[in-house]
């Protein structure tokens, strides 16, 4: 007797009859859509031409054509990159005005920080102990920043500048800007109208203005807003800029989640006997929050690029630190598509892998659900 | 006493009063922080002997701006100078809105084109452009505007009559009149009648069931008032060519480098938004929709214009209205390379009068009432192609 396993045992031993005209197939395949019509061919031409001109002009400047030795004067007379630069200014670009024999710190506090986030972009480590994590993150990121105790030299904000510059200001302005914008969001879907006016008018008008006008606002009207004799450290008022932009576009994203929530998980929650808050804390914003997450990473790598106004304010972040170093006297004029090319390589890999990750959640997302 | 005590209770408990309560906290609140915000202010203006008001709008601005586009001269007022910032910064904007757009469209049809090169090479472009921040490639752009291009005397004739050099790009213009200023305006009103009439004559055939060739009539009216003013006011085209000299470029008009790094920098970071946009509206519309259209006999231009891009434009618009206006509020930047927008002559006039308060509400003003103006328009647009639920 044969049966339904029998058949597929048969079936798995038979060999496999290969189809001769597989691989001619494969290659009409590829061909096809590369010169299957004239047009076609010649957009194919054209783009070989292009990428062709993009290789050869980046492999000629970056390898060919560079100078790996010498100083300044070598340079200046070589045309392509300028190797004796990224070794002279490297430190500096990355570090800014940081005390140098102290960058150690400043990278140590780097690698802790880009730990952690690291642990955080992992869905299994989605718990409570992350707030520990993050606790102990923050807290010795600041020593290590700060000093002052445990025989380290003490370090004033003005002297913080750079790359960690760059990663604190997109961080601490996401931290506080999430709960604030989780806030707001509530408070616009609020039933109460003044609740939800005062809302819609914070969030329109922050939104509805460029970023370099707040920071405008938070360096130079500030100051005369806060009492006689309170100084607040400018620092502290570009990082409340950002915090009161990020929690504007922050509460946006949350809203949509938000809205995504059917009637029916607030009525459930109401019959269970929940007040608001425990039915927004229970059930409404664990939901909502997950759907917001992925416009929340698109947000977050915007931030990490917008960071980089606080130049136009006079903030040594990382472009400004990039810029400032092509202005030493030893290279000026020489260096200036190197530093940018460095720069822009750094917020390309930073950027584009936070892009990845949010292809992913928003993959893993569909996959959950379905 | 105890029923006293019991009806505050459930007063407290009542949801109408707490609800009432909680608005007039926080309303209260917020006038608090402002009272306290406004005296303090006052007492730093009292100490620091700033003046208040807006009087000095009317007063001699006496700063050079170093292009614009309405007629200004340093003896104007600052209201003279902060308007030619604003015509500044929307002069630029729509430029590059325009050029956005373009390149957007070309480039996201070209994300999906089915040549694999095609579409990597516009893979590339778009996230090399959105994964680098905007203001880096302006310095990038001007950099490259200022030390890269050669000096006027050897510039590149990229085209004929079009100028690159160090001191950006010069090209044939027109010499405009009013007469030029007429005619154009009868090019518009003659737009609006033929938009009108075949408004008409679309809802007659609906409404009467018969086909009537009126397109003669429409061509006329389109033609009309051009033609007319035309013949009344008799323009003369001249076109002032650039032309090299020994020391300098003649003629044309000029566009600074720091317009050119600034159009180029907004537009090509708009695109790649633009781009991605375009392709996720076109990829929303389901293949079906391809097959249903060809299976009713269309062609593949008349599938594209009737059946899928009304249905891709109403995913395309919400979004593209954001990227305009974040273009629009991106142009800000061009403080940082010096091209004298609104924020830029503001900053000027903060530094010379010290009345900062008044300068950034002024701009904030402008920016917050344009955008909302833009998202007005684009709200009305999307309505228009939006879907007709009955």
């Amino acid at each position: 007797m044969t049966t339904a396993t029998d058949i597929a045992e048969a079936q798995l031993k038979m060999p496999i009859r290969r189809d001769p005209g597989v691989e001619r197939r494969l290659l009409h395949r590829t061909l096809k859509p590369l010169i299957g019509t004239p047009v076609n061919a010649l957009i194919t031409l054209v783009c070989l031409w292009l990428m062709w001109l993009g290789i050869k002009g980046s492999y000629g400047w970056l390898v060919t054509r560079a100078v790996t030795e010498g100083g300044a004067q070598a340079c200046k007379v070589g045309q392509g990159a300028c190797f004796p630069y990224y070794e002279a200014k490297l430190r500096f670009m990355v570090f800014g005005v940081y005390p140098y024999d102290e960058h150690w710190r400043v990278a140590l506090a780097m690698i802790l920080f880009l730990g952690a986030i690291a642990i955080t972009m992992i869905p299994r480590f989605w718990n409570k102990k992350l707030l520990v994590l993050w606790g102990g993150t923050i807290l010795t990121t600041a020593v290590l920043l700060w000093g002052g105790i445990f025989g380290l030299p003490y370090v004033p904000t003005t002297q913080w500048s750079g790359l960690p510059l760059s990663f604190l200001l997109s961080a601490v302005g996401l931290a506080f800007g999430f709960p604030l914008g989780v806030v707001l969001a509530l408070a616009r879907s609020s039933k109460l109208p003044a609740i939800r006016v005062i809302a819609i008018v914070f969030i329109e008008v922050i939104r509805g203005v460029p970023l370099i006008s707040i920071l405008f606002m938070a360096s130079v009207m500030l100051p005369l807003f806060m009492p006689s004799g309170i100084t607040v450290d400018k620092l502290l008022r570009a990082q409340i800029a950002i915090i009161i932009f990020a929690a504007a576009y922050i509460a946006e994203a949350v809203r949509g989640g938000l809205q995504a929530i059917p009637r029916g998980q607030h009525e459930a929650a109401s019959a269970m006997g929940l007040h608001y808050w425990q039915s927004m804390r229970l059930i409404v914003l664990p939901q909502a929050l997950k759907i917001a997450i992925p416009p929340l990473v698109n947000i977050s790598i915007g931030f990490f690029q917008d960071t980089t106004l606080v130049t136009i304010i006079g903030l040594l972040d990382f472009l400004s630190t990039v810029r400032t170093a092509m202005t030493d006297p030893n290279w000026v004029g020489i260096a200036v598509l190197e530093g940018y090319v460095f720069a822009a390589a750094v917020f390309l890999v930073f950027s584009y892998g936070m892009g990845a990750y949010s292809r992913f959640l928003e993959r893993r997302m569909r996959l959950g659900h379905d | 006493m105890r029923a006293d005590s019991m009806s505050a209770t459930r007063l407290l408990y009542n949801l109408r009063f707490r609800a009432i309560l909680y608005q007039v906290l926080a309303v209260g609140s917020i006038v608090l922080l402002g009272l306290y915000l406004f005296s303090n202010v006052s007492q730093k203006l009292a100490e620091q002997n700033i003046a208040t008001g807006f009087g000095y709008l009317s007063r001699e601005a006496g700063f050079v701006i170093s292009q614009t586009m309405i007629d200004y001269k340093p003896t104007d007022t600052y209201g003279r100078a902060i308007l030619a910032g604003i015509v500044n910064t929307v002069w630029v904007s729509a430029w590059s809105v325009v050029l956005a757009s373009i390149l957007g469209l070309v480039v996201g049809i070209a994300r999906l084109s089915r040549n694999p090169l095609l579409a990597l090479l516009a893979f590339l472009y778009v996230e090399a452009l959105r994964n680098v921040p905007l203001l880096l490639y302006l310095f990038l752009w001007y950099a490259l505007i200022v030390t890269g291009l050669p000096t006027v005397r050897e510039a590149w004739e990229i085209l004929p009559h079009v100028f690159m050099s160090n001191s950006g790009l010069t090209v044939p213009s027109l010499v405009w009149t009013r007469a030029h200023t007429i005619i154009f305006a009868a090019l518009v009103l003659g737009g609006g009648l033929a938009v009108a009439l075949r408004r008409h004559t679309i809802a007659e055939r609906i409404k009467t069931g018969k086909e009537r060739t009126t397109w003669p009539l429409i061509a006329f009216a389109l033609l009309l008032p051009p033609a007319l003013s035309f013949l009344i006011m008799q323009p003369e085209f001249t076109v002032s060519l650039p032309e090299k000299g020994r020391f300098r470029l003649t003629g044309g008009s000029q566009l600074t480098p720091e317009f050119t790094a600034l159009l180029i920098g907004l537009a090509l970071s708009a695109s790649a938004g633009i781009a991605e946009i375009v392709r996720s509206g076109i990829l929303s519309v389901r293949k079906g929709q391809w097959e249903a259209s060809r299976a009713l006999g269309l062609r593949d231009g008349l599938t594209m214009r009737l059946v899928v891009l009304p249905q891709a434009l109403r995913v395309i618009i919400p979004p593209l209205t954001s990227s305009y206006l974040s273009l629009f509020k991106n142009s800000s930047l061009a403080i940082a390379i010096g091209y004298p927008d609104l924020v830029m002559v503001s900053n000027t006039t903060m530094n010379q009068t010290g009345q900062a308060i008044e300068g950034i509400a002024i701009f904030m003003l402008v920016y917050l009432g344009l955008s909302i103006a833009i998202s007005l328009f684009m709200n009305w647009y999307n309505s228009r192609v939006a879907l007709k639920e009955r």
